[in-house]
């Protein structure tokens, strides 16, 4: 088996061709499933995990504090251990709630960021399936969460969660638009749905470069309405602690609320991910056209802590913009959507269009 | 009662919900029961009573030097201010002299308890808005101030350093040096509260023009402090009728007459500012002297009513006693700021919604316990 980190395709399909050779396609395509199933899952543990990590580290700093620091080294095991107490927690039965729905929502919260991963490159040939229309998949799955949180909401027999769930019915509904449009713009300047055909073309200089002003506007617009559609930052109305208590997840205990935790801070992870692919060029390098001698250093670092390193940076923004800013009320950040963020995005495809048009890009 | 009692006939689209009284920005245990349409609040019921301890009636059995360690637990926020508000009751009918020494140090003392007062509203005020940051800036610098408290009297919130005639013991050796240090840290630190909060453009937006209350309306419903002086009401007992030694310093009494919460919110920034030049003003000059008067060990007012008001962080502090002569009082009632404040709030939040509902009640800087006495 060869294991060539810069290219880790050599790596999958020798897993594939050996499992072929030793079993029938049906049982290889169904062991195929499962080790990608345990990757995704261990992988989404893992980074839910350090994210929650991440946060109170990087909040601490802001904070004149030093966050985490008993459990373990720079208490690097502290989320762990938070997450064996919240599997040990009792799960509070509420009454008169709709037992069915409640004890669904999480889950469909949790599904729709699950399903997310599937799509993304994490490095050359680390990607579950690469969809032509891979960008429109993620998009699509990404916003069934909202039903989770709407489901949570209506079924917690509690006005402060209704509240929380129609405010994020709202917001989801009107900032998808945004994160959708500002993306419909680098489509056009790349022309392909396709993920990893996104990534290539970012071969010689990521969009965010490449693309012109457009593509640095659709870059900022993203940035924002990202954070408004995980329900974070200064557009975490939806659970706004001081006024609705918990919001929609005011009712859940234990891992039932973990569950909205992880997939709150997977959603985080989601979105910047896709930041980091459609606009710094995903795992690819950072290469400067002329500059051989630095391009080949660029090259030495492994394409898969590239991938990391632009995400990193991308979620340590939206963590910055949490833990500085005020919240929003519902009226102002459904203005910000219709009245700014939405004619800017309109504006932004049609010059984008006169730009790819004329080819005025690199 | 039942909340339908309390709001009425509900109309269609119309529903109640209760805020509090365990609610993460009531500040305390007030109840707010709302009556909304969607989002916006169409009317504010405050209710309260679940940390009533009768202290009014309990200072009806107890003498005027104990009566002292109640008032701390009203606004103990800014317990000083209280406890300096009984003993200047006391002095005054009993027509005792206090010298300046005393004066000097409660009035350096009141404004350090109205600076750390005012830190810890622009902390939960922050809070309240959602920002979380601002919580933890508000608190390292108020420790500076507890610290020195603690030197100085032993306690660092509830100080009931003040006695009828005086002060409990005299300053600590340290005291000057330590405020000096303290004045020359914050003022360093103050203008990070508007670099992290007061230019942000969502805070302006969550505040300016929000809970309007005009001054004609302030006067009306009593409200006094920053609160009242956003409004352009000016209400500083500090000013009109000084006590202690503020007759003999130099200070502005901040005024905003734009009404809304932004006014409020820039009037106890302001008010900060002030509280460290009095503070300067005083800090260097302090004469020497006795620690307090010799008084009487049981203290008897003569029968008739007294009144002193004083300037708490938020708002103007009443003590009425009526005495028949004895050693305790026959009536005792407190002018608690904070309840005259609240009874404002559906003027000040009716219409709007109900994120601006506590962006309110973050600016009138609620301290449940003055209200519920």
């Amino acid at each position: 088996m060869k294991f060539n980190i810069y290219d880790l395709s050599s790596f999958t399909s020798s897993i594939n061709q050996t499992l072929m050779e030793n079993c029938s396609p049906f049982w290889a395509v169904t062991i195929e499933m499962v080790l990608v199933g345990i990757a995704i899952l261990s992988f989404y543990a893992i980074v839910g995990l350090y994210l929650v990590y991440a946060e109170r580290k990087v909040c601490a700093f802001m904070q004149c504090r030093v966050g985490p620091n008993r459990v373990g080294p720079y208490g690097f095991f502290q989320t762990i251990a938070d997450l064996i107490k919240l599997l040990m927690k009792e799960l509070i039965p509420i009454k008169n709630a709709d037992k069915f729905l409640f004890n669904l929502a999480p889950f469909i919260v949790i599904i729709a960021s699950f399903m997310a991963l599937a799509a993304i490159p994490f490095a050359k040939g680390l990607h579950a399936i690469d969809f032509n229309i891979g960008i429109f998949y993620v998009m699509a799955v990404t916003s069934i969460g909202v039903i989770g949180i709407l489901l949570a909401g209506w079924s917690s027999n509690n006005k402060y969660s209704l509240i929380g769930a129609m405010r994020s019915g709202a917001q989801i509904v009107s900032y998808e638009l945004s994160v959708g449009l500002s993306l419909v713009t680098i489509v056009i300047l790349s022309g392909s749905l396709q993920l990893s055909t996104i990534v290539e073309a970012q071969r010689d200089g990521w969009f965010l470069f490449t693309g012109h002003i457009p593509a640095l506007i659709a870059f900022l617009v993203f940035l924002v309405a990202a954070t408004a559609e995980t329900n974070r930052g200064p557009f975490d109305l939806a659970e706004a602690e001081s006024e609705l208590t918990a919001g929609f997840h005011t009712e859940y205990s234990g891992i039932k609320f973990a569950f909205f935790f992880l997939a709150e801070y997977m959603n985080m992870f989601i979105v910047a991910s896709i930041a980091a692919t459609m606009f710094l060029g995903g795992w690819m390098p950072l290469h400067v056209g002329g500059w051989e001698a630095f391009n080949n250093i660029m090259d030495f670092v492994p394409p898969f802590f590239w991938y990391i390193g632009k995400t990193a940076v991308v979620i340590f923004i939206m963590m910055w913009f949490k833990w500085t800013f005020p919240r929003l009320r519902i009226d102002q950040l459904l203005t910000l959507e219709w009245k700014y963020l939405l004619p800017i995005n309109l504006v932004n495809i049609i010059i984008m269009s006169f730009v790819v048009l004329m080819g005025w890009h690199f | 009662m039942t909340e339908e009692t309390i709001t009425g006939q509900l109309e269609e689209q119309e529903f109640s919900i209760n805020m509090g009284p365990q609610h993460p920005s009531t500040h305390g245990v007030l109840r707010m029961i709302l009556k909304l349409k969607g989002e916006t609040v169409e009317e504010v019921k405050p209710q309260l009573g679940y940390i009533h301890r009768g202290i009014e009636k309990m200072c009806e059995k107890l003498t005027y030097a104990q009566t002292i360690h109640l008032t701390d637990r009203l606004d103990y926020m800014s317990a000083h201010i209280l406890n300096e508000a009984v003993c200047l009751t006391v002095e005054n009918a009993l027509e005792v002299e206090i010298p300046e020494h005393i004066q000097y140090i409660r009035t350096i003392m009141d404004e350090l308890n109205r600076i750390a007062s005012h830190q810890l509203w622009w902390s939960a005020f922050g809070m309240d808005l959602g920002a979380l940051t601002t919580f933890f800036y508000g608190l390292r610098d108020r420790e500076k101030i507890l610290d020195i408290f603690e030197e100085t009297c032993g306690a660092r919130l509830l100080l009931s350093y003040n006695v009828p005639g005086g002060l409990m013991f005299d300053i600590h050796p340290n005291f000057q040096k330590r405020v000096k240090e303290f004045i020359t840290y914050f003022r360093k630190k103050l203008p990070e509260y508007d670099a992290l909060l007061t230019g942000n453009p969502i805070l302006q937006a969550r505040t300016k023009g929000v809970g309007m209350l005009t001054r004609e309306q302030a006067i009306a419903y009593g409200v006094s402090g920053p609160s009242g002086r956003g409004s352009g009401f000016s209400c500083d007992v500090r000013k009109h009728q000084p006590y202690s030694a503020y007759s003999k310093v130099g200070f502005k009494e901040i005024l905003y007459n734009e009404g809304d919460s932004f006014a409020r919110y820039k009037v106890r920034m302001d008010e900060m500012w002030e509280s460290m030049s009095i503070i300067e003003q005083l800090i260097d000059n302090i004469p020497e002297g006795n620690h307090a008067v010799k008084m009487k060990a049981i203290i008897k007012l003569p029968a008739g009513e007294y009144y002193q008001r004083v300037e708490a962080a938020r708002g103007e502090f009443g003590v009425f006693v009526v005495s028949d002569g004895n050693k305790m009082p026959y009536r005792m009632k407190f002018r608690s700021p904070n309840f005259s404040n609240l009874a404002a709030i559906n003027t000040m939040a009716s219409g709007q919604k109900i994120a601006d509902l506590i962006a309110i009640g973050g600016s009138l800087d609620f301290v449940i316990p003055d209200m519920d006495r």
